[in-house]
C-alpha cells in the first residue's frame, strides 16, 4: 500500500528525531500528568498519550509512545501536535475524523486516528479521576 | 539509493534465458503456430517446442512427460487437483484431510467442497510449523478419499514429511496431492520414488514467467481427476484451452536451468541465510518462526517483539520483503500461518519473511541487517511496549482487556 506524503514524511522524521515530535515518558505518578493507553499487542497496535497539566487545566507537554503500523505511529505524532497549549476541555473536541483528514488515511487505516481519539479519552479520564481525589482530600481546586 | 529485493518467495524475475527464449514464440517471425494445429508446420513446430518444455519440467521432479498437465500456474492446479479429485471420487467418501498451514489456493478449494457437502480435517501444525505422518494417520478415515498437504510452506520455509503421509496414503489408497509451488528448484522431487499422485507446480517461484504452472498426475497408480475446464479437450481432456506456447517454453527453460543449477543455488542461499540470522540474532527479543532444521534456507522467518511488523518493513525503506502483520494483509487478520503455529498473536503482527535468490548478494544481506539493527532500536523507542518489558512488566501476563478500544 502506498502511503500519503504526510504519513511517510512524519514516519521517517519521528524515527530520525523522536526528540521533536514528543517521544517520551512522564512518571505517570506525578499528580500533574495524565495517562492514556489503548490498544493491546494482539490487535497490533497499542498508544500510551501523557499529557503534564497546569492549574488550569491547560496542556503544558505532551508525551507518545505508539506501537503500531506507520499509520498509527503517524496518527500519534498528528494528535500530539494538536493538543499542545490546548485546555483540556478543548483536546476534548479534537476528533479521529480530523486526524484521519489531515493524514489522508485511507479508509482501512481508520482505526489507527481512532487509537488516538480513545487515549486522550482516556487521558482526560486519568486526569479527571486525579483532579476529585485532589478535590476530596481538600486540596488545590 | 539502492532498492534490495528479499521476496523471493513471493516471485522471482525470469532469468533472461527464459525471458529471450520466450520471446521467439509470439511474433510472425517466431514460432506463433497454435501448437494444437496439426495441418501445417506452424503448428507442428509450436507441438516441438510444448514438448521439449514437459520434458524439461518432467526431468526437474522426476516424472514423465505424459504425467505434467500444463494451467495457468499452482492456483489452477491446486484448484484442478483438489475439486477434481473430490468430484471424480466422492462416491467413495467425502472427507478430505489438509492442514491449517496451506496456501489459500488449498485452503479456499476445500472450503468451496465443504458448501458441497465435503468435510474437510484442517490439521493443526506443531510448534515447528510442521505436519507429520502421525498427524495425517490420526485424522484418516475410512470416508476419507483426499490428503493435501504443501512440500514446503511459503511463510516459514518449513519442509513437511511428504515422503512417510505419501507412504501412508499409497498404504490406504488415498489420493495424495502436494503443492510444490515452493520446492522446485529448493529441494530435490523425485516422483519416481516419491509417494505422491498430484503435485501442483509454479513456474514464476523459479524464475520463469507468471501466469503458467503445471499438475504432475501420476500414471502407475494412476489417478483420476474430473476436469474444471472444458473447451478442446487439451491436455489429454484435463485441461482445455490454447496451450500458450511461449508461457510453456518459459517454464521449461526454467526448469531446465533450475535442474542445472541447482547445487549452485541452494550453496547461495545457504550462505546468505546463515549470514542474515548470524545478524539477526545480535539483536535481543527476536524469535525465529519454524523450524530451523527441516526448512529450505531461501525464507527466514522472525518476529521483533515489540515492533509492529508494517511499521518495520516501512522503515526499511528499500528493502522488498514481506509481513505476516495484519495491517500488511487486505483483510487486517495477522498471518494464519503464524497463528496456527500457537504463536502469540503479537509475535505474528511482529513477523518479517526474508526470502532470498540468485540475484541476492552478500552486501545486500549486511546492508539489509544494518538498516535492521538501526531500526529495530529506533522503533523500540517509540514502543511503548518495549518500555513496560525494560521496566519488568511481565508481558504475558499483563491483562490488555481495560485497554482494548
Amino acid at each position: 500500500m502506498a502511503y500519503s506524503d504526510e504519513v511517510t514524511k512524519r514516519f521517517k522524521g519521528v524515527l530520525s528525531n523522536p526528540d521533536n515530535f514528543n517521544v517520551g515518558k512522564f512518571d505517570p505518578n506525578d499528580p500533574n500528568v495524565a495517562t492514556g493507553m489503548t490498544g493491546a499487542p494482539a490487535c497490533g497496535d497499542v498508544m500510551r498519550l501523557q499529557l503534564k497539566l497546569d492549574d488550569d487545566d491547560r496542556i503544558e507537554d505532551v508525551v507518545f509512545k505508539t506501537y503500531g503500523c506507520g499509520s498509527a505511529i503517524a496518527s500519534s505524532t498528528m494528535f500530539v501536535e494538536m493538543l499542545k497549549g490546548k485546555t483540556i476541555d478543548e483536546a476534548r473536541e479534537i476528533k479521529d475524523k480530523d486526524i484521519a483528514d489531515a493524514l489522508a488515511l485511507p479508509p482501512i487505516k481508520i482505526h489507527c486516528s481512532v487509537l488516538a481519539e480513545d487515549s486522550i479519552k482516556k487521558a482526560i479520564d486519568d486526569w479527571d479521576r486525579k483532579r476529585s481525589m485532589i478535590g476530596h482530600n481538600g486540596g488545590p481546586k | 539509493m539502492k532498492r534490495i529485493y528479499l521476496d523471493y518467495a513471493s516471485t522471482t524475475p525470469c532469468d533472461p534465458k527464459v525471458a529471450e527464449l520466450m520471446t521467439k514464440y509470439l511474433t510472425f517471425e517466431g514460432e506463433f503456430g497454435n501448437p494444437a494445429s496439426r495441418s501445417h508446420s506452424f503448428g507442428w513446430e509450436a507441438d516441438q517446442a510444448i514438448d521439449t518444455a514437459r520434458h524439461q519440467v518432467a526431468d526437474l521432479i522426476g516424472a514423465d512427460p505424459r504425467e505434467i498437465v500444463f494451467t495457468s500456474g499452482a492456483t489452477e492446479a491446486d484448484n484442478l487437483a483438489i475439486k477434481g479429485t473430490a468430484q471424480f471420487y466422492e462416491t467413495n467418501g467425502k472427507h478430505i484431510i489438509t492442514s491449517k498451514i496451506e496456501h489459500k489456493a488449498v485452503l479456499d478449494p476445500c472450503r468451496e467442497l465443504e458448501r458441497d457437502g465435503f468435510e474437510v480435517t484442517y490439521l493443526e501444525p506443531n510448534s515447528d510449523g510442521i505436519i507429520t505422518a502421525d498427524m495425517v494417520a490420526d485424522a484418516i478415515r475410512d470416508d476419507t478419499i483426499l490428503v493435501s498437504i504443501m512440500f514446503i510452506n511459503n511463510e516459514l520455509g518449513t519442509l513437511n514429511d511428504i515422503e512417510n503421509i505419501g507412504k501412508l496414503c499409497f498404504d490406504k489408497k488415498i489420493v495424495f496431492h502436494v503443492d510444490a509451488a515452493q520446492a522446485t528448484g529448493k529441494v530435490e522431487i523425485n516422483l519416481s520414488e516419491l509417494p505422491v499422485n498430484l503435485m501442483s507446480l509454479s513456474a514464476h517461484k523459479t524464475y520463469g514467467p507468471k501466469g503458467i504452472g503445471a499438475l504432475y498426475i501420476r500414471r502407475k497408480p494412476r489417478s483420476r481427476i474430473r476436469a474444471q475446464m472444458h473447451g478442446g479437450g487439451h491436455e489429454r481432456g484435463n485441461r482445455s484451452g490454447t496451450l500458450p506456447t511461449h508461457q510453456i517454453v518459459g517454464m521449461g527453460e526454467a526448469y531446465r536451468i533450475a535442474k542445472e543449477r541447482f547445487e549452485q543455488d541452494k550453496a547461495h542461499v545457504d550462505i546468505l541465510h546463515d549470514r542474515l540470522l548470524q545478524r539477526i540474532n545480535e539483536v535481543e527479543q527476536v524469535y525465529l518462526n519454524g523450524s530451523l532444521d527441516h526448512k529450505v534456507k531461501n525464507i527466514l522467518n522472525v518476529s521483533f517483539n515489540f515492533i509492529e511488523g508494517e511499521s518495520l518493513i516501512m522503515a526499511l525503506e528499500n528493502v522488498a520483503v514481506s509481513s505476516g502483520s495484519a495491517c500488511t494483509s487486505a483483510t487486517l487478520e495477522p498471518s494464519y500461518v503464524l497463528r496456527a503455529l500457537g504463536r502469540a498473536d503479537e509475535l505474528a503482527h511482529s513477523s518479517i519473511r526474508f526470502s532470498f535468490g540468485r540475484h541476492t548478494t552478500i552486501e545486500d544481506i549486511d546492508q539489509t541487517a544494518d538498516t535492521l539493527i538501526d531500526v529495530v532500536k529506533k522503533l523500540r523507542q517509540l514502543s511503548p511496549l518495549w518500555d513496560m518489558y525494560q521496566d519488568g512488566v511481565d508481558m504475558e501476563a499483563f491483562d490488555w482487556d481495560e485497554y482494548m478500544h
